[in-house]
């Protein structure tokens, strides 16, 4: 084992044994990504200078805080001040903002080293990395395969063993599915329990900050760092934040699991559903009740997310004009020209159908027909769900209808790879919190497997989640890369 | 105009509230600091900041919408309105579209005599602009430059029915609307700094017609003037493209006020499409009927209740209470003399008078003029002990206006005091008809024109500061002895 293979709580650990330094464990990570990073290509920045700095003042001045002293990475469409925060878009390529996401002042406020900042597609539209202006990150268990998105670069990093932790962004799935490509547990909270203030907004009512990390204590870790009511946000929820670590029994008697037949007729894969059923079996003789549910408008999330999400995501781009920030086309002589060119310049394709797409359904001759038709389906799914709740605990899916897919695959077709997304996106549709942690490997590559639980009840489901994983060594795997054996 | 024709007139009123900070963010709304110096990265539209509605504008506009008798929304929602302009850092603006804070109230003018009620369709919160400034004229500038201290600022947008029919009416709307904003203190509403913004919906139709004319919307009126004499404008010109056979589009013009005319600004062809939908970054706007209580026993004295004040119980005319409402700091002036000085109405034709004819000279505001209520009373009284003459007392008054003086200090300064020592004018007099052996003769005829004369004398001898009644009695006494 090295220390870059170990989790935050054994970490943490070392560290208050004084077994280690936050400036060795640094170095070590510093040194992983050296060797790594240029078959993983999850970093858009490194700060190594940064990090070894707080890594030192941490050695100086230990503080008693879980996250103290322990090295992560940040999306890159997380706002970090003083620190180049580009949306993996052209169009923020040089874009320093003058202040900190609320997640990451809480993370800076835990003492932890941040290592740098984490590929993305374009400002979060995409579900492989591929649409970033930058690179594509490769999935550290198949160099040929992407790593999932569109947090695909904070998957990649903790899986690849370059930090021990990282918050990435969920606007359909985009923590969700890149953590079962990958391996690992990513938590999207339920919406409003994480500040998104800071966090470049895609689509705003669907968006929230969450974690990827290799196991679930780890994951009830960082969000007790990061939940919580902030002023800066209108929508964060004012709730008290229990301590999510601590309780964490595993313990399952009695929990009320239902499996929806929807969700599992849709996973096109059906290696991963088998999986998945294999779960809940284990879930069974753990003690849980698990029955079939059905959730009947779900076949209608996808289609209505993607008008939802659309809508919103066109006018958050639309301060993108090469006015106050960001690219500028400096030759326009006209204000129009200035817009237009810096615009097409500044974009890629991806986020530039987007825009088209979100700015015709909300056109006033579309509005009704497709902006409200889908708010109104988006009621639906909520209620689907609501109804469930009332009998059920949690709710368990297949993450993902298959493993991780090769650079490229979708190519021209882009309806499949939209695809992608449909095990995921209903949970950002209704709100709540989602959860994928390792269910296995298929052919090599992992598998995940989902959890869906009642709004605010992030306890509750990463006790489920915990009860899984210490019945399995799945979140024990670590990809060979490098000098690996 | 032409008696054919019916006026018709809705406005669209933009008042900025004087919330301490802009509408969803801490930044200060104080006027007139330096270019962007009250800007933050939320009201800069920065990538990641969220807007946090600020409460005190919600207040401000259950207030309003009391004032002007409106529905309070339970529940009212912001949308975002998308356009793109370099003024406007996130490239839309937050309003309130399809559910407003306000609907269905009313607020009562009279023009003429005539008392009238015009509808209030809605009253909306959202936030301002920014400023562009040109180098020149917007066409022929080389470059412009963006002050971001105006945006963000909470503004709330009322607009009435199309219930005018008259130039005369807009105006006595907006006059009236303004000092219900004064009264309730929600706005300063200058209109010169642009607290205070109206555009004017104006179509004419011939008389008797249910269905609206074309409408023009008309941008840009900075005065009260402004809005009756475009209006007035505006109707002459449609009447006669009407008359000449002319289609007339639905457009927007620009007042010009220099010229005195509108200008074709554009067209409803060029308008464009908002795409208006809900902003997912804030929540809804709950608004309980407790708070709808709070805020309205917070509120204190309206125009009307004034006026009605004034004419039950001070015994004012009609006329002058609704000239004394027109400002709260008209008003407050009004009642401070009163309660030193009970004679409401010597106290009012003061203020209408002298004191109004002084602020437009000026074009001040009462508020920003050095003269205080309780020096205007001390005038007053020193008029009435014979101290003065009403007449000297107006040139006093001009002087308390200009240095914010005491008039008893003026009056010394100056040598005004009225003379009314019998012994002292006594002996002028005596000189005076010494000096004129001829026209005591002619008063002695029955020349009634030669008293007249003596008094003229007299008073330019004492540059008019002689008691006119004593000088009259003793006059009579003179010349009665010759
Ligand atoms: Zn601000």
């Amino acid at each position: 084992m090295q220390l870059y293979d170990l989790t935050i709580h054994e970490l943490t650990a070392l560290i208050k044994e004084r077994k280690v330094s936050a400036h060795e464990l640094t170095r070590a990570y510093l040194q992983r990504i050296d060797e790594v990073e240029e078959q993983v290509g999850a970093f858009i920045t490194r700060t190594d200078e940064l990090a070894l700095q707080q890594a030192g003042d941490f050695d100086n001045n230990p503080v008693d805080k879980p996250l103290a002293g322990i090295p992560y990475g940040l999306k890159d469409n997380i706002c970090t001040s003083g620190i180049r925060t580009t949306g993996a878009s052209k169009m923020l390529e040089d874009f320093v903002p003058v202040y900190n996401a609320r997640v990451a002042a809480c993370l800076e406020d835990q003492q932890g080293i941040l290592l740098g900042k984490l590929n993305l597609d374009e400002f979060g539209m995409g579900c492989s990395t591929e649409t970033s202006a930058f690179q594509t990150t490769s999935n550290p268990w198949d160099l040929q395969r992407v790593a999932g998105g569109s947090s695909g670069g904070s998957a990649a990093a903790v899986a690849a063993g370059e930090v021990a932790y990282s918050l990435g962004t969920d606007t359909g799935g985009s923590i969700r599915q890149p953590a079962a490509y990958c391996g690992l547990v990513g938590l999207k909270p339920t919406y409003g329990l994480v500040s998104r203030f800071g966090a470049i907004a895609n689509s705003s009512s669907l968006d929230q900050v969450g974690v990827i990390t290799r196991d679930v204590k780890d994951c009830a870790l960082v969000l007790s760092a990061i939940a919580g009511y902030d002023s800066q946000d209108g929508t964060s929820a004012k709730i008290n934040i229990p301590d999510y670590f601590a309780d964490l029994s595993g313990d399952i008697k009695g929990l009320k699991i239902a499996y929806p037949r929807e969700y599992f007729r849709n996973s096109t894969d059906t290696a991963v559903a088998r999986q998945v059923k294999r779960a809940l079996h284990a879930y069974e003789q753990m003690g849980a009740i698990v029955e079939e549910v059905s959730l009947p408008h779900s076949e209608y999330a996808l289609p209505a997310y993607y008008i939802i999400s659309r809508a919103e995501a066109s006018t958050n781009m639309a301060r993108f004009d090469g006015v106050q920030f960001g690219l500028r086309d400096v030759k326009a002589d006209n204000i129009v020209d200035l817009y237009a060119n810096s615009r097409a310049a500044g974009f890629g394709a991806e986020v530039k159908l987007r825009i088209l797409l979100g700015s015709y359904v909300l056109s006033s001759d579309c509005y009704e027909t497709y902006y409200l038709k889908a708010m109104k389906v988006r009621r639906l799914i909520h209620d689907d769900f609501t109804r469930i709740f009332e009998n059920y605990d949690i709710i368990v899916t297949p993450t993902t209808p298959t493993t991780a897919f090769c650079r490229d695959e979708y190519r021209g077709n882009l309806l499949s790879l939209y695809r992608n997304d449909i095990l995921t996106v209903p949970v950002n549709m209704a709100g709540l919190p989602g959860i994928s942690v390792p269910c296995g490997f298929i052919d090599g590559l992992p598998a995940g497997m989902q959890l869906i639980g009642k709004p605010f009840q992030e306890k509750m489901l990463l006790n489920a989640a915990l009860a899984f994983e210490q019945a399995h060594d799945y979140y024990k795997a670590r990809p060979a890369l490098g000098g690996d054996k | 105009m032409n008696r054919e024709y019916e006026t018709v007139v809705g406005l669209e009123v933009h008042v900025e509230l004087k919330t301490k900070t802009k509408i969803f963010c801490s930044c200060s709304t104080e006027f007139g600091a330096e270019p962007n110096t009250q800007v933050c990265p939320g009201c800069a539209g920065f990538p990641g900041t969220l807007p946090v509605l600020n409460r005190k504008a919600v207040e401000y506009a259950i207030k309003t919408g009391l004032a002007l008798n409106c529905e309070i929304a339970e529940v009212s929602k912001f949308d975002r309105k998308n356009y793109f302009y370099p003024d406007l850092p996130k490239a839309y603006q937050i309003s309130q579209y399809y559910m407003p804070i306000c609907k269905n109230g009313h607020l009562d003018i009279e023009v003429e005599e005539t008392k009238k009620r015009i509808g209030i369709t809605r009253a909306h919160l959202e936030e301002d602009a920014g400023k562009l400034v040109h180098q020149g004229t917007i066409t022929s500038t080389e470059y412009s430059l963006v002050d971001l201290n105006r945006g963000g600022m909470a503004l709330l947008e009322i607009v009435s029915e199309p219930d005018m029919r008259s130039a005369q009416e807009a105006r006595a709307y907006l006059e009236n609307l303004r000092a219900i904003l004064l009264f309730a203190g929600v706005s300063d509403c200058k209109m010169q700094e642009g607290s205070l913004r109206c555009d004017a919906n104006v179509s004419v139709r011939p008389r008797g017609q249910t269905e609206l004319g074309t409408r023009v919307e008309i941008k840009n009126l900075n005065s009260f003037r402004a809005l009756e004499k475009s209006i007035e404008y505006e109707v002459r010109r449609q009447i006669n493209a009407i008359e000449d056979g002319e289609e007339l589009i639905q457009e927007t013009r620009t007042w010009d006020e220099e010229k005195q005319v509108t200008r074709a600004m554009r067209t409803k062809e060029d308008a464009q499409d908002y795409r208006y939908f809900p902003d997912p970054d804030l929540a809804p706007v709950y608004i309980s009927q407790e708070w709808i209580a709070q805020v309205s026993e917070s509120m204190t004295e309206l125009p009307n209740q004034a006026r009605q004040r004034l004419v039950n119980d001070c015994g004012l005319p009609e006329y002058d209470a609704s000239i004394l409402t027109l400002t709260p700091a008209t008003l407050k002036f009004f009642d401070e003399a009163i309660t030193k000085y009970n004679q409401p109405k010597i106290v009012s034709n003061w203020i209408m008078g002298e004191l109004n004819r002084l602020l437009n000279v000026n074009n001040m505001e009462i508020e920003d003029s050095r003269l205080v209520a309780g020096d205007l009373v001390e005038l007053l009284k020193l008029i009435d002990a014979g101290t003065i003459s009403g007449k000297i007392a107006k040139t006093v008054f001009e002087e308390m206006f200009s240095t914010g003086k005491k008039p008893e200090e003026i009056i010394k300064e100056k040598g005004l005091l009225q003379i009314s020592d019998e012994d002292t004018l006594k002996g002028m007099i005596d000189e005076i008809v010494a000096a004129n052996p001829k026209v005591v003769e002619d008063y002695k005829n029955g020349k009634e024109k030669a008293f007249g004369f003596f008094v003229g004398q007299l008073m330019k001898a004492t540059r008019g500061q002689a008691n006119p009644a004593i000088v009259n009695k003793l006059l009579q006494e003179r010349l009665s002895r010759e």
